[in-house]
């Protein structure tokens, strides 16, 4: 489980992030969503360690991040596993040795352990077949796989995703989403996703946190989402044509 | 941020530079890859400009104290001083920075823009220690190897172009280099280089691991790792003669 109490970030004068307190349970996808520039990434920049923030704290299963030493830091962050936007792969490395990577700087087990453990999670997000190719030599949706294939490869218990359908077709974005939804459920992770996809957020968000010029907007589940009387949060979520039609459907069957 | 604020912030990456490495055998082996890419691949453009210059400096010299007063073997002698003091140690590593150094800080820019450091600290590596260490100890070892090369080839190629044009005798130019030599230069050479090695790495990675934006910013910070490896090279240089030779 992953708490986050009064979060405030700044960058010089200006403050992106104010106040936001949340809970991130394990074993559901928990979205955050909001418009681009509304603080979102640098929320999940915050609660992984890679912002530090002026106000607030992040716990992690009950110790704050961001007051433990360099070792307490490190041994959380084995146990995050997050996929980048831009899938963040190395680029010298082919898919292989980048899902083996993690394996190779913190695993203890011989070559062949690593490398079957490697195919194993490649498997489990259906690339198996690509693992001699360079990052560069595979479209930008196997490149989200192979960074989510990397992402788990040491059985993390938290897992974050930073725009994971950005820059995809829809029905790739469905398998991205599907994947995080199963790999969420058989691992048994914490996951966080920061989207502003909202087919996204009706496939997969349990929980979702709606950002809105910094501030924690809303929060709640996809039912309630479809019922909400926040006026910001309408304007985002019904702002496409497709839940337009799905509101109207719903208030025709209502 | 002013000066004294990038001056700060070098020293704090140095310090996390100069931890433990993760692993010994990843490290090791990273080593010998940044020494194969960033010194045995620099061999050629060292190995030709040393023999160049070396002509050159002995030609120069020649005609400009073409005197019946200053004996002839005093060519060699001034080509081999202009060599082990000047030429090899501090322009090859200036020649060194632009080749190296805008390499460096495009590899660990890219890497910074393209979110491939996030996701070593994410991962719970080190990135500095794991991108710039091996960076670091492969300049600093096999910089001293490249100097030394190029002492050689800068001679050899005085006395070459002295010999072929005809401007002194073989033995005249071998008696000239042999003429006063203090062991000592060489190491004062080698001292020198491995500095230069040093800031050569360390500004060109701090220029590119601290590059915000894309491709257009690591084009920025590559001119300004050959810039600034330079302008601290010369300083340095100074500073190195002054306490070193006086």
């Amino acid at each position: 489980m992953i708490e986050v109490v009064g979060l405030g970030k700044r960058f010089g004068d200006t403050q992106v992030l104010t106040g936001i307190d949340a809970v991130f349970r394990k074993g559901r996808v928990n979205q955050i969503i909001g418009r681009s520039g509304s603080g979102k990434s640098v929320f999940a920049k915050c609660m992984v360690g890679l912002y530090k923030p002026e106000e607030g704290k992040v716990l992690f299963e009950g110790k704050s991040f961001h007051d433990m030493d360099a070792d307490e830091k490190r041994q959380v962050r084995q146990r995050i596993g997050m996929l980048f936007q831009g899938s963040a792969l190395f680029d010298s490395l082919t898919v292989l040795e980048n899902v083996i990577f993690p394996l190779r700087m913190f695993g203890a087990m011989p070559k062949s352990e690593m490398e079957d453990r490697a195919r194993e999670c490649l498997k489990l997000v259906r690339i198996q077949e690509k693992d001699d190719l360079f990052p560069a030599q595979i479209s930008g949706g196997m490149q989200k796989r192979v960074g989510i294939a990397r992402a788990i490869v040491l059985e993390p218990q938290y897992l974050f995703c930073d725009e994971p359908n950005s820059g995809l077709d829809p029905q790739t974005a469905i398998v991205i989403d599907d994947l995080i939804k199963e790999l969420t459920e058989s691992l048994n992770t914490t996951t966080v996703v920061i989207t502003h996809d909202m087919n996204s957020v009706m496939e997969t968000g349990e929980h979702i946190l709606f950002i809105h010029q910094g501030r924690k907007w809303w929060e709640g589940d996809r039912e309630a989402l479809l019922n909400t009387d926040n006026k910001e949060l309408i304007e985002f979520v019904f702002a496409g044509s497709l839940m337009r039609q799905v509101k109207e459907a719903m208030s025709r069957r209502s | 941020m002013g000066i004294i604020g990038h001056i700060g912030r070098y020293f704090l990456l140095l310090r996390e530079t100069f931890s433990r490495p993760e692993r010994a055998g990843i490290f090791w082996r990273r080593t010998v890859e940044e020494m194969d890419l960033l010194g045995v691949q620099s061999l050629g453009i060292v190995a030709l400009l040393s023999a160049f210059m070396g002509a050159v400096i002995t030609i120069q010299t020649k005609t400009n104290i073409d005197s019946p007063l200053i004996q002839s073997w005093v060519v060699g002698f001034a080509t081999r001083q202009s060599v082990i003091l000047e030429f090899s140690p501090t322009v090859i590593s200036l020649i060194l920075a632009g080749k190296v150094g805008s390499n460096i800080a495009a590899e660990i820019g890219s890497m910074r823009v393209k979110e491939q450091i996030d996701a070593l600290d994410i991962m719970g590596v080190n990135s500095a220690n794991y991108l710039i260490l091996p960076k670091l100890a492969a300049t600093t070892m096999i910089n001293p190897f490249l100097v030394m090369i190029s002492m050689f080839l800068g001679i050899f190629g005085g006395w070459l172009a002295g010999v072929q044009s005809g401007v002194i005798s073989s033995d005249d130019f071998v008696m000239g280099i042999q003429t006063g030599f203090k062991p000592f230069h060489v190491t004062y050479a080698i001292i020198k280089t491995v500095v230069f090695a040093f800031i050569i790495t360390t500004v060109s990675a701090y220029q590119g691991y601290y590059t915000r934006g894309g491709t257009r910013e690591v084009g920025i910070s590559s001119t300004r790792a050959v810039v600034y490896s330079n302008v601290v090279i010369l300083l340095a240089n100074l500073v190195l003669t002054r306490v070193l030779l006086l």
